[in-house]
């Protein structure tokens, strides 16, 4: 029997506690408005359904159903904001295994999919919503593209469970011809290649991390620290511009500011 | 012409390398290379793990006109780390794609044209592939707004990984018989789903899912063209020319969330079913 985390969930249902939920979405998408403050907030998260109709997105994964979803909920909120002043801010609950893998998905074209997710949250950004990525478990590949990599600020828990990657160990160790131990070994010493949250800290694409008591049940007193850090990253980000560039500026991540700098000068 | 006498007068698209396939779209004499082999901008990241660095990346930014219009070409090349995607690479497609837009917003009409021939993320350079793929796909759906992002994936290596979802974005796809296009690579959908589900070695099984072909007659790209130079640049002068598409299909959730209500997956899909749901109501 497959188990898969709960951490999503437990993080959205604290989170938005005295939320509205979002209803016609796939039962794996969940959404609800809210506030932080006097901030209106959409708060969402992708959540294992055990009797998802497609089989190979039964444990959390982002899928076909997911990927739209999410393109659904997100697409709402700018439709919803479109003659406000106020944009609601968008609350992406991180904790994703991974994208799903399996033949429907493939057919189906669960890149297109993938794709309408980014869409929706990229559009939301340039409109003018504040999104924030909260990283409370896994974010891996794809699944992380799809909902929450869009993100203005991106905010991570501390805690061994919480981890950004490409690619699983065993996988990328095949992929790359190379043993677990070796790719253990250069992670060690090669920040992007670490699946630890402090080297990717260390790359410059968090605004800010935080340590919680209990990651897997949430205390009143955890709940409040990180919504005091999300209406932080919220204003940041309505003070700052509605692009990408804040993740730019690391010592480990120099060559992709040297590429722009080399770009603009030549173009 | 005989067939013969027409398949002598084609030139193979799919043969050429990165830097040749932006130089045969682009306007004669327009094309103008950024950061150059000679720039030695290399990644400060494969030489630590043993692997020979290549001079541009593996990606080629070029800056000219297609049928007059100014356009810039980000070109990858698929013979060098299977195409895969590193922190400079990465950052050269993300940058030219954010100076186009920038462009646009002064006024120059600069639009773009994405050569995708890549298994996606580097795994050597693990996180900063994967940052510097979620700046793509900001910079398309930013540039997007302004002009046609026009993506090419003509083969051998296919579109894979978060780079087909970048592809996903793109305002059209064009694509050749030799093209693949599909999120997960065949190999690691055997690794985790089993080989019942995804039989890595059946070449056309596996081109019956994700080849050219088969995306085009179920909507997911626009163009399917013979691998031929001419053929490929007519077509993407053609969409250049169309502008902005109505709607891009990546903001289409309405339309597949119905479509995606009507499978039934109690049964194994097969591609004549995706070719028949994804045909049925063209908007």
């Amino acid at each position: 029997m497959s188990s898969y985390s709960t951490r999503g969930l437990k993080w959205f249902n604290a989170l938005a506690a005295n939320a509205v939920e979002v209803t016609g979405l796939p039962t794996s998408v969940k959404a609800a408005d809210g506030t932080m403050g006097d901030q209106p907030a959409r708060f969402l998260a992708v959540v294992a359904d055990p009797d998802n109709r497609f089989p190979r997105a039964r444990n959390g994964e982002v899928g076909l159903l997911e990927g739209w979803g999410l393109a659904h909920a997100v697409d709402t909120a700018i439709e919803l904001d479109r003659q406000s002043e106020n944009k609601r801010a968008l609350i992406a609950i991180i904790d994703v295994p991974s994208q799903a893998y399996g033949r429907r998905e493939e057919a189906l074209g669960i890149h297109q999919a993938l794709a309408g997710a980014v869409d929706a949250y990229a559009r939301a950004r340039l409109a003018g919503h504040p999104v924030i990525g909260l990283l409370v478990g896994k974010a891996m590949s794809g699944a992380f593209l799809a909902h929450g990599y869009q993100a203005n600020r991106l905010i991570a828990l501390r805690d061994p469970g919480v981890m950004v990657h490409a690619m699983g160990k065993a996988s990328a160790a095949r992929v790359t011809l190379r043993s677990v131990e070796e790719l253990e070994k250069l992670a060690a010493s090669i920040p992007p290649m670490a699946y630890d949250i402090d080297s990717y800290a260390g790359l410059g694409l968090l605004w800010e991390t935080l340590s919680v008591s209990q990651i897997e049940e949430p205390s009143a007193a955890d709940i409040r620290a990180v919504q005091e850090c999300l209406t932080a990253a919220v204003k940041d980000a309505q003070a700052g511009g509605n692009d990408l560039s804040s993740r730019l500026g690391a010592p480990n991540r120099s060559a992709s500011s040297k590429v722009r700098e080399l770009l603009r000068a030549q173009w | 012409m005989t067939d013969n006498a027409h398949l002598l007068k084609q030139h193979s698209f799919v043969e050429l390398g990165a830097r040749q396939r932006a130089r045969a779209l682009l306007d004669a004499g327009s094309f103008r290379e950024l950061i150059d082999p000679f720039a030695r901008m290399t990644s400060p990241w494969l030489p630590k793990q043993g692997v020979v660095p290549q001079a541009d990346d593996g990606v080629v930014i070029a800056k000219g006109s297609i049928g007059g219009k100014p356009v810039v070409v980000c070109a990858i090349e698929g013979n060098f780390q299977g195409g895969s995607m590193g922190e400079v690479g990465g950052a050269k497609m993300a940058g030219a794609l954010e100076l186009a837009a920038e462009d646009n917003r002064k006024g120059i009409p600069t639009a773009a044209v994405l050569l995708l021939e890549t298994g996606g993320v580097r795994l050597q350079e693990a996180n900063l592939g994967l940052a510097a793929i979620a700046e793509i796909h900001a910079a398309i759906v930013d540039l997007r707004r302004y002009q046609p992002v026009i993506g090419v994936v003509a083969g051998s290596v296919g579109c894979f990984g978060g780079m087909s979802i970048a592809a996903g974005l793109c305002s059209y796809l064009v694509v050749t018989q030799e093209a693949r296009l599909g999120l997960n690579g065949p190999q690691v959908i055997e690794q985790e789903a089993g080989i019942e589900e995804y039989d890595s070695r059946d070449r056309p099984f596996i081109w019956s899912i994700t080849g050219g072909e088969q995306r085009y007659a179920s909507g997911l790209v626009d163009a399917f063209v013979a691998d031929d130079v001419a053929a490929v640049q007519q077509h993407v002068e053609h969409l250049l020319h169309k502008g902005k598409p109505e709607q891009e299909r990546s903001s289409q959730y309405a339309l597949f969330l119905q479509r995606l209500g009507q499978v039934d997956t109690t049964t194994q899909i097969d591609p004549a079913a995706v070719r028949s749901l994804y045909q049925g109501e063209q908007p």
